[in-house]
C-alpha cells in the first residue's frame, strides 16, 4: 500500500528534502485523509489561516485528537500550563504583551540591538574555537552553542546550568515530533518529566531573580509591574520555558540550514564574504527557503469554514505547512531558487498573525551575525556529506550534525 | 500618431510633469522609470523640501524622538527628474499641454500628473490665526514650528478638533507631560471617521492619559494678549481657557485652486477620476493625459456602490500613484484599475489604531472580538446587511481577514465564533455618526456622491 502524503511528509525517509512531496501537497487545496487533519500548503490560504479569527490555538477547542499524529504532545497533562503559543486572546495577547515589554518595542527598543557587540564576541569566541579545520561538525561547533549561550544570556540563566537544560529541551521538543515509531505512552511521559524537571530548575531561578533582580530578562518578568499587573508564577514558568525551548530549537536549525544552503550555493557565499550587509536579505530567503520551523501543526477551527470550496468541520484539526506555502509557485516566482536579491519576500517562515515569532528580530540577528561571521572566516568550505544527517523532527527541521571541511580559519 | 507606436514614443522620449513633489508624486516618479519610462519627467512641488513623510509629524517628531528635517521619504530608486521645488504651479491649459508656474515659466507635458495633495484648513477668522503661539499641521514647516514651542514647556497646549491629527498632538503632548485641552464639536473624538461607539472609546483613552477633552462644544474666539501672542480660548458654553499654544486641527482642504478654469473637473471636493486615475473634465469626459493620485483625487470604486471616495490615507497615495504611473505609460487594454480597499492606521494614547474599509459608510456595528472596555477589539461595521469597514484597537493582525470579509461582500453580522469573541460581540449597535449635514473635523475619507455608472459587479480581489 502506498504511504499517505502526510506520512511521507513525516516519514524520517524523506527529512532531507520534503520539497518534492511537498508541491504533491499544494495539489490539493485542503489535503485531507480520514480522521487525519485538514493539511494546507499554500500560501494565501496558509496566510489568510494565520489571521483566521475562527482558528484556535488553544487544544481544548479540538473536537478529538483520534486519528492525529501529534495529539499526545498536547500541553493537555502537561506540568505547566500551557504558553502563549497554545493559546487564544485575550490570555495569548495579555502573556504576550507582558513577555514583551523587556523584550521589545516600544518599552525596550535596545534590547535586541544592544546585544549587536556580544552576539559578535561569542560568534568570534566559538569560530576561535573550531580547532581541527578537517572535519568540524558545525552544529556542535556553532550553530547550537551560538544561540544556546544567547538565550541564556537573555534570559539570565547562569551558563553552566546549561547541560542540564539542554537534555531537557531536547527531550520536550522531541515531544514535538510526530515520530511513528515512538510508544506514544512513553514519549509523552518522558517529555511530562522533562516539563516537570526544567519547571523546577526554572522557579529556583525566578525565585532567586525575585530576591536579586539583574537586567536579564527573567529579572524583569519576575519583577515587572506594568499595566497588567505581574504574572503569576505559573504563568512565568512556562513562559520562561517557551522563550528557553524556542531559543534553543529554532534559530539552532535555521544557522545550520543556512550554511548548508551557502555551501550548496558557493557563488552567494563568495558574494556574502564580500558583503556582510548581504546576509540581510539572505536570512529573510533563508526563512522562505529552508524555514527552521517547516509546519504549524496546533490550530484547530471554532466554527465550519469554507476553504477553496472544502469544508473543514468546528473543532478539526488543522496543520499550515510554512515551508510548503514559501515554495507556492502563485506567490513567489521560481519558488525553488535560492536567491537573495528576491523582492517583495514576504515569506512565512516566521509565522504571520498574532502568533507569528516572537523572538524573530533576535533570531533574524543571529543568524545574520553567524552566517557572515562564518562566510567571511572560514577559508574554502566544502560539505563532507550531501545530505547531512538530519534530525527526526519533521516540524522543526535541519541537520543533526553537519560535517564540513575547510583548509583554515582566517583571522 | 497613435495606438502602440505613439506610446512607444512615450516611453523613450516623451515628456511627464507631475505637480505635488510629495508622497504621491514621488512614488509615481519612481514607478514611471520601473517600468522603463526614459523620457524627460519634471516634478513640481510648491515646499521647497524634497519629499518627506507626513505621519510622524504628528507622532514621533512631537514626541521629540526625531526632527521634522529627518522625515525623509526613503528613495525606492533614481528617478533622474529635473525637480523644481518652492515653486506652486498656477495654472493648466489643457489645450496647449502646459502648466503655469508661480515663476512665470510654463512646462509642456504629454502626460501630467497631478498630486497636489490637501492643506490643513485654517482657523477661520484671520487675525485671530496669525496670533503669534496658533498654528496648523500639515507640512515639515508646520511642524518644525509646533515642535519647537513645545520643546519650550507651554503651560497648556489648546487643540482644536479631536480627528486623527488633532488627537494624536494630544497624545504626543500628554506623553511629553504637558497640559492639553481638546475642544471637540461633535460627541466624541473620531466620530466622524470611526462613530459614537468607537468614538466613546477614544475619548476615555483621552481621558485616562488626562486629557482635558469638551466635547459638544465650539470655540467661538481665540484671544491674543497686547504683543499678539494667544492668550486663551473661548468656547461656545462660556468657558474660557488659557492657553498659550492652540493647534488648529480642523481637517484639509483640497489643493485644487491652481486648476480653476482650466477645464478639469476640480473643485473642493478634489478632482474627479475614473478607476484608471485618468481625471475628468468639467463635462464629465475622461481625459486621457492628466492623471491625479493620492489626497486629492476622488475616484469611484466598485465596492463601494461605485461612490466617488476621497481618502487621505497614506497607503492609498502610494497605490494610487503606482496605478497611476503604470496606466500613463499602458495601451487600454493594459490599464489597471485602481481597486486598493482603504486601510488607515493611527497611533495614540499608547493604543495602534488600524481601519480597512470605510467604516463611515456603516450604520452599525458589532464588537467581533476583544472588548470596549478593555480598549482592545476589532469592530466590524455593518451597511444593508454586508460587512463594509472594520477598525481595530490593538488588534490590527486580525485585519486582513475583515479586509476579506469586505472584499467578498460578507453578510453582517458576522454569523460564526472567534477567538476573543464575547457574548455582547453578536449584538449589532447602532454605529453612531454624526448627521452628516454637520460638520465635523478632517474625516479621513469623504463620500463625495454617485457616479452616474452605478452598476452592480464582482469584486475580485487582486491575487
Ligand atoms: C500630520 C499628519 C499625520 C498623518 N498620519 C497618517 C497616518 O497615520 N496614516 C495614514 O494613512 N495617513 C496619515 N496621514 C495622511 C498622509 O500623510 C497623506 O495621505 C499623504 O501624505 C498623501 O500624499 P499626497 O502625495 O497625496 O499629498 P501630500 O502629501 O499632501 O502632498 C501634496 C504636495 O503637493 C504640494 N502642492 C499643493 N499644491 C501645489 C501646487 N499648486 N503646485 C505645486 N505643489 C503643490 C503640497 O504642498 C504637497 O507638498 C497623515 C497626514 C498628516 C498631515
Amino acid at each position: 500500500m502506498t504511504q499517505s502524503l502526510l506520512h511521507q511528509i513525516l516519514d524520517y525517509a524523506n527529512r532531507a528534502d520534503p520539497y518534492p512531496l511537498y508541491e504533491e501537497l499544494r495539489k490539493t487545496p485542503v489535503h485531507h485523509d480520514e480522521g487525519g487533519p485538514y493539511v494546507i500548503g499554500t500560501y494565501y490560504e496558509i496566510r489568510s489561516l494565520l489571521h483566521d479569527p475562527r482558528i484556535s490555538s488553544d487544544a481544548s477547542n479540538l473536537a478529538s485528537t483520534a486519528g492525529d499524529p501529534l495529539a499526545e504532545s498536547s500541553q493537555g497533562d502537561s506540568a505547566l500550563p500551557p504558553s502563549f503559543l497554545r493559546l487564544d486572546p485575550p490570555e495569548h495577547d495579555r502573556l504576550r504583551r507582558m513577555t514583551n515589554r523587556p523584550f521589545g518595542p516600544p518599552h525596550s527598543p535596545h534590547r535586541v540591538d544592544g546585544m549587536r557587540p556580544e552576539l559578535h564576541e561569542i560568534v568570534t569566541g566559538l569560530i576561535d574555537g573550531i580547532g581541527d579545520t578537517d572535519r568540524i561538525d558545525l552544529v556542535e561547533a556553532v550553530s547550537y552553542p551560538f544561540p544556546v549561550t544567547v538565550i541564556c544570556r537573555l534570559l539570565g540563566v547562569p551558563r553552566e546550568d546549561e547541560a542540564r537544560f539542554h537534555s531537557w529541551a531536547d527531550t520536550i521538543a522531541a515531544s514535538l515530533d510526530p515520530d511513528p515509531d515512538a510508544d506514544p505512552a512513553e514519549r509523552g511521559k518522558v517529555a511530562h518529566d522533562a516539563r516537570m524537571q526544567l519547571g523546577m530548575y526554572l522557579a529556583g531561578l525566578i525565585e532567586e531573580r525575585r530576591k536579586n533582580p539583574g537586567d536579564d530578562m527573567l529579572s524583569e518578568l519576575a519583577t515587572a509591574k506594568g499595566p497588567d499587573g505581574a504574572m503569576t508564577t505559573m504563568e512565568l514558568l512556562s513562559t520562561a520555558a517557551l522563550l528557553l525551548i524556542a531559543g534553543h530549537e529554532t534559530t539552532v536549525n535555521l544557522v545550520t540550514n543556512g550554511m548548508l544552503t551557502l555551501l550548496r550555493h558557493p557563488d552567494v557565499l563568495r558574494r556574502l564574504r564580500a558583503e556582510p550587509r548581504l546576509a540581510v536579505p539572505l536570512v529573510e530567503e533563508l526563512l522562505r527557503y529552508e524555514p527552521p520551523v517547516q509546519l504549524v501543526p496546533q490550530r484547530t477551527t471554532l466554527a465550519d469554514i469554507e476553504v477553496h470550496g472544502v469544508t473543514i468541520p468546528k473543532g478539526a484539526s488543522l496543520w499550515l505547512v510554512l515551508a510548503s506555502g514559501n515554495r507556492d509557485p502563485k506567490r513567489f516566482e521560481n519558488p525553488d531558487r535560492f536567491d537573495p536579491d528576491r523582492r517583495d519576500n514576504q515569506h512565512l517562515g516566521l509565522g504571520s498573525g498574532i502568533h507569528s515569532c516572537f523572538g524573530a528580530p533576535l533570531a533574524r540577528l543571529e543568524a545574520q551575525t553567524a552566517l557572515a561571521e562564518l562566510a567571511r572566516r572560514l577559508e574554502n568550505p566544502r560539505l563532507l556529506e550531501d545530505p547531512p544527517p538530519y534530525r527526526q523532527n519533521a516540524v522543526l527541521r535541519g541537520p543533526r550534525h553537519l560535517p564540513i571541511a575547510c583548509d583554515g580559519i582566517r583571522p | 500618431m497613435n495606438g502602440d507606436g505613439s506610446l512607444e514614443w512615450l516611453r523613450r522620449e516623451g515628456r511627464i510633469v507631475v505637480v505635488g513633489a510629495s508622497l504621491a508624486g514621488l512614488r509615481a516618479a519612481e514607478t514611471l522609470r520601473e517600468k522603463g519610462f526614459a523620457g524627460s519627467l519634471t516634478l513640481i512641488g510648491d515646499e521647497p523640501h524634497a519629499p518627506y513623510d507626513r505621519p510622524p509629524l504628528s507622532k514621533q517628531v512631537l514626541l521629540g524622538m526625531t526632527t521634522a528635517d529627518r522625515t525623509a521619504l526613503p528613495r525606492r530608486r533614481d528617478v533622474d527628474a529635473t525637480w523644481r521645488l518652492g515653486v506652486p504651479a498656477t495654472g493648466l491649459d489643457m489645450a496647449a499641454r502646459r502648466v503655469r508656474l508661480a515663476d512665470g515659466d510654463e512646462v509642456p507635458y504629454d502626460r501630467l500628473l497631478i498630486a497636489t495633495g490637501v492643506r490643513a484648513r485654517p482657523w477661520p477668522h484671520e487675525r485671530e490665526a496669525e496670533l503669534d503661539g496658533v498654528f496648523v499641521l500639515r507640512t515639515r514647516d508646520d511642524c518644525a514650528a509646533l515642535a519647537r514651542r513645545l520643546a519650550e514647556g507651554p503651560k497648556r497646549v489648546f487643540v482644536i478638533g479631536a480627528g486623527f491629527t488633532g488627537s494624536e498632538i494630544a497624545s504626543a503632548c500628554r506623553e511629553r507631560g504637558l497640559p492639553v485641552t481638546v475642544a471637540e464639536r461633535g460627541a466624541s473624538p473620531l466620530v466622524g471617521a470611526l462613530g459614537g461607539v468607537v468614538g466613546a472609546v477614544a475619548a476615555d483613552l483621552q481621558q485616562e492619559h488626562g486629557v482635558d477633552l469638551r466635547c459638544g462644544v465650539m470655540v467661538t474666539a481665540l484671544e491674543g494678549d497686547a504683543t499678539g501672542r494667544v492668550r486663551a480660548a473661548h468656547l461656545s458654553d462660556g468657558a474660557t481657557v488659557e492657553t498659550d499654544v492652540v493647534v488648529v486641527s480642523l481637517g484639509a482642504t483640497r489643493n485644487t485652486e491652481w486648476l480653476a478654469g482650466s477645464g478639469l473637473g476640480a473643485g473642493p471636493r478634489g478632482i474627479a477620476c475614473d478607476a484608471g486615475c485618468r481625471a475628468f473634465d468639467i463635462r464629465g469626459i475622461v481625459t486621457d493625459d492628466i492623471y491625479v493620485a493620492g489626497d486629492v483625487a476622488r475616484s469611484p470604486h466598485p465596492l463601494f456602490g461605485y461612490q466617488f471616495l476621497s481618502l487621505e490615507h497614506w497607503g492609498n497615495a502610494v497605490c494610487q500613484a503606482e496605478i497611476a504611473a503604470h496606466n500613463m505609460l499602458s495601451a487600454s487594454a493594459d490599464r489597471l484599475p485602481h481597486m486598493w480597499v482603504p486601510a488607515f492606521w493611527s497611533s495614540q494614547f499608547g493604543v495602534n489604531i488600524k481601519s480597512v474599509g470605510v467604516p463611515s459608510m456603516g450604520t452599525e456595528i458589532v464588537v467581533s472580538q476583544g472588548s470596549l472596555d478593555s480598549h482592545r477589539f476589532v469592530g466590524v461595521y455593518g451597511y444593508q446587511g454586508r460587512v463594509i469597514g472594520a477598525v481595530s484597537f490593538d488588534h490590527a493582525r486580525w485585519l486582513p481577514f475583515y479586509q476579506e470579509l469586505i472584499e467578498t461582500t460578507a453578510p453582517f453580522p458576522p454569523p460564526f465564533h472567534m477567538v476573543d469573541r464575547r457574548p455582547d460581540g453578536h449584538r449589532p449597535l447602532d454605529a453612531d455618526f454624526p448627521d452628516p449635514s454637520v460638520p465635523t473635523h478632517g474625516p479621513t475619507v469623504t463620500l463625495s456622491g454617485y457616479s452616474p455608472a452605478d452598476r452592480r459587479m464582482r469584486f475580485t480581489p487582486a491575487r
